[in-house]
């Protein structure tokens, strides 16, 4: 059983997701900080491929990344960093980045590789839908990796009927026509949208990310979706916080309360 | 056809649109309707005439009879330093400026690197009365000062891009980040056939006039519209495209990309992508990328700020890959070379970039009776610095 379709299968309501940087700040904090954010009490991990031009993100998550390829980070330390993480830790674990580190690594290769350490799904922002059916899928499946595909405000309803179709675990539902790590609190608009998604009675649980940076902004994703995916606010955590440890706890009860 | 786009946005392997979710909307809104409106003849009026009495167009074909006398074969040049503005590049931004109204956008957005893109971007979107951000490299800012200072004196707003090395490739990520914020009202005008289909073809579309013309003038000037050769440089490849297009099904006809070497292949400042890159994927779509063995981008090097590019277009990687067309290099010290000898020999100082295409000249294997085409595409006004600082004249 894939451990996302578990946490998801449990019912449960404010999942809270937390997504950083695989190499940073340091090159071997990857494995600490998933141990941490176990410890604080999150529900799913999803650590960053970093990649040297990451075009839907904002500087925040820029800047790890480049600090990140700085310190030396790359795909196969990653997944060694990940074979590290499962000696302790349960919960599901996300890969998110750019398509491209990962085809030069190998499509096939990588997908066997990712789930031989314990993934148990990807998000490739820029696979689009097409080139996923016709030639990758088949190394997802059989390697039980979930895809996971994003929504915007912009996506059509007949697209986001499509997306949930190829879907398996839950959608990403990304909160305003934006790169990450733009906005501070959600406008009616946002509200609005939020509900229309959740009326569309979709198979697919939803997850809601980008400008989730506080408790607030947290709850109020929740209201309309299974949980949220916090990112360019705990980078920023990580990049000032003197301690790790007690920094990751602190963030992750001041969400969730 | 084996050399045009496919249905879903490919040459041969290369192409695509690999996109995040949120450019979806915009890349499929003009994915829908670039074609209809662009072969509409409402468009094609407004468009060539614009091309004929803003832009300057047809630009000549000229005759090098010093340089032809020299390499012993019938060189011409196609003359885009004459368009308005100093290069090709207006070609397409008259283009897309004129889609971009169609489809109701208000505001523009542009990357560029040399500023040429930019240039012609800024003077659109003045002629056009629409608002327009162009992105640029804060170093590239330095290095061409003067077309940053053209861009505001035309009402255009120009942003520093400070992320990476910032040049071209960051001022492109900073483009795109620009648009996923804004994903209504704005259109980005893509300087080069790069990006994510349709943006490759439709740009190579609007460059087309240039081997349009030349098929035209030839046939005056020899009663034959096919050139044995076709030399054009590389660096995204639009004014290779461009100059390219009608000949790309006449395979009897030689087309020569010319990349920029930089300080040469074996070093690590060089920008040539065919000889040093590999399948990847940037900026929306797959092509030939110089990368890292981990995926990384790979800066590129060249003295040329127009040729400081990572990738080319995927028309240019299936070329390349089919050896339908041969592509060259040349180094920043061949380059400026040939843009003094072209200087001294027919009174024309070319743009470093199109010196590049000049400089191929001695390594093709000419016979007296060939006919070479040389895409001149762009002048040499803005290099005048890099030109003195050179020196070696």
């Amino acid at each position: 059983m894939n451990r996302i379709k578990e946490l998801f299968g449990q019912n449960k309501k404010n999942i809270l997701s937390v997504f950083y940087t695989a190499g940073f700040p340091n090159l071997n904090d990857t494995v600490s900080i998933a141990v941490d954010l176990e410890k604080a009490g999150v529900e799913m991990i999803e650590i960053g491929i970093p990649f040297s031009d990451p075009v839907a993100d904002g500087p925040v998550i820029q800047q790890s990344n480049k600090a990140a390829l700085d310190n030396g980070m790359n795909l196969k330390l990653l997944l060694s960093q990940v074979r590290e993480i499962r000696k302790t830790v349960k919960l599901p674990i996300i890969l998110m980045g750019y398509l491209n580190p990962v085809l030069q690594y190998g499509v096939e290769k990588f997908c066997n590789e990712a789930r031989e350490s314990g993934i148990d799904g990807l998000i490739l922002p820029d696979l689009p839908l097409r080139e996923y059916e016709t030639e990758y899928k088949s190394f997802f499946e059989a390697n039980n990796l979930l895809n996971v595909f994003l929504i915007s405000p912009t996506t059509s309803e007949q697209r986001i009927r499509t997306i949930d179709r190829l879907s398996d675990g839950f959608i990403y539902a990304v909160s305003a026509s934006s790169t990450t790590g733009t906005k501070n609190g959600f406008s009616l608009e946002q509200e609005q949208y939020f509900k229309k998604l959740c009326n569309l009675n979709l198979k697919n649980p939803l997850l809601i990310g980008f400008g989730i940076s506080n408790r607030e902004t947290f709850l109020k994703a929740c209201e309309h979706s299974t949980g949220a995916i916090v990112g360019s606010a705990f980078i920023t955590l990580l990049k000032e916080s003197h301690s790790l440890t007690s920094g990751i706890h602190d963030f992750v009860k001041s969400l969730k309360g | 056809m084996k050399y045009t786009i496919d249905k879903n946005g490919y040459y041969g392997k290369f192409g695509g649109a690999f996109i995040p979710e949120m450019l979806h909307p915009n890349v499929e809104e003009l994915r829908l309707n670039y074609l209809s409106i662009i072969e509409s003849a409402e468009f094609k009026k407004e468009f060539d005439q614009l091309l004929k009495n803003y832009v300057g167009r047809p630009t000549p074909l000229f005759l090098a009879e010093r340089l032809s006398e020299k390499y012993q074969a019938k060189i011409y040049l196609k003359r885009e330093d004459l368009c308005h503005t100093g290069a090709h590049k207006i070609n397409n931004t008259i283009g897309q400026i004129l889609l971009a109204k169609r489809l109701g956008k208000q505001k523009i957005i542009a990357e560029t690197g040399a500023g040429q893109h930019g240039v012609a971007t800024a003077t659109v979107c003045a002629l056009m009365g629409m608002e327009c951000i162009v992105y640029m490299g804060q170093l590239d800012m330095e290095r061409q000062r003067p077309n940053v200072e053209r861009m505001r004196i035309l009402g255009t707003k120009v942003v520093a891009a400070t992320s990476g090395n910032m040049t071209l490739k960051d001022a492109t990520n900073e483009a795109m980040r620009h648009w996923i914020n804004h994903p209504t009202d704005t259109h980005y005008i893509i300087g080069s056939v790069v990006g994510p289909h349709p943006y490759p073809d439709m740009v190579a579309h609007f460059q087309s006039v240039i081997s349009e013309e030349i098929k035209n003038q030839l046939t005056e000037a020899i009663g034959n519209p096919y050139p044995d050769y076709v030399v054009a440089c590389v660096g995204g490849g639009s004014n290779a495209a461009g100059a390219f297009y009608y000949f790309i099904e006449h395979e009897h006809v030689n087309l020569v990309g010319v990349e920029a070497a930089g300080k040469g292949i074996g070093t690590s400042e060089s920008a040539a992508t065919t000889a040093l890159g590999r399948i990847g994927i940037l900026h929306g779509s797959k092509s030939l990328l110089m990368q890292t063995d981990d995926g990384q981008v790979i800066e590129p090097y060249s003295i040329s700020a127009g040729l400081d590019y990572p990738g080319i277009g995927p028309m240019h990687a299936h070329l390349f890959d089919t050896q339908r067309a041969q592509f060259l290099n040349a180094t920043d010290d061949e380059a400026m070379n040939a843009g003094i000898e072209l200087s001294r020999t027919e009174g024309i100082i070319p743009a470093i970039e199109s010196a590049h295409a000049m400089a191929v000249l001695p390594k093709l294997d000419l016979n007296t009776d060939d006919v070479v085409v040389v895409n001149l595409s762009g002048r040499g006004d803005k290099d005048l610095e890099t030109y003195i600082k050179w020196g070696r004249y």
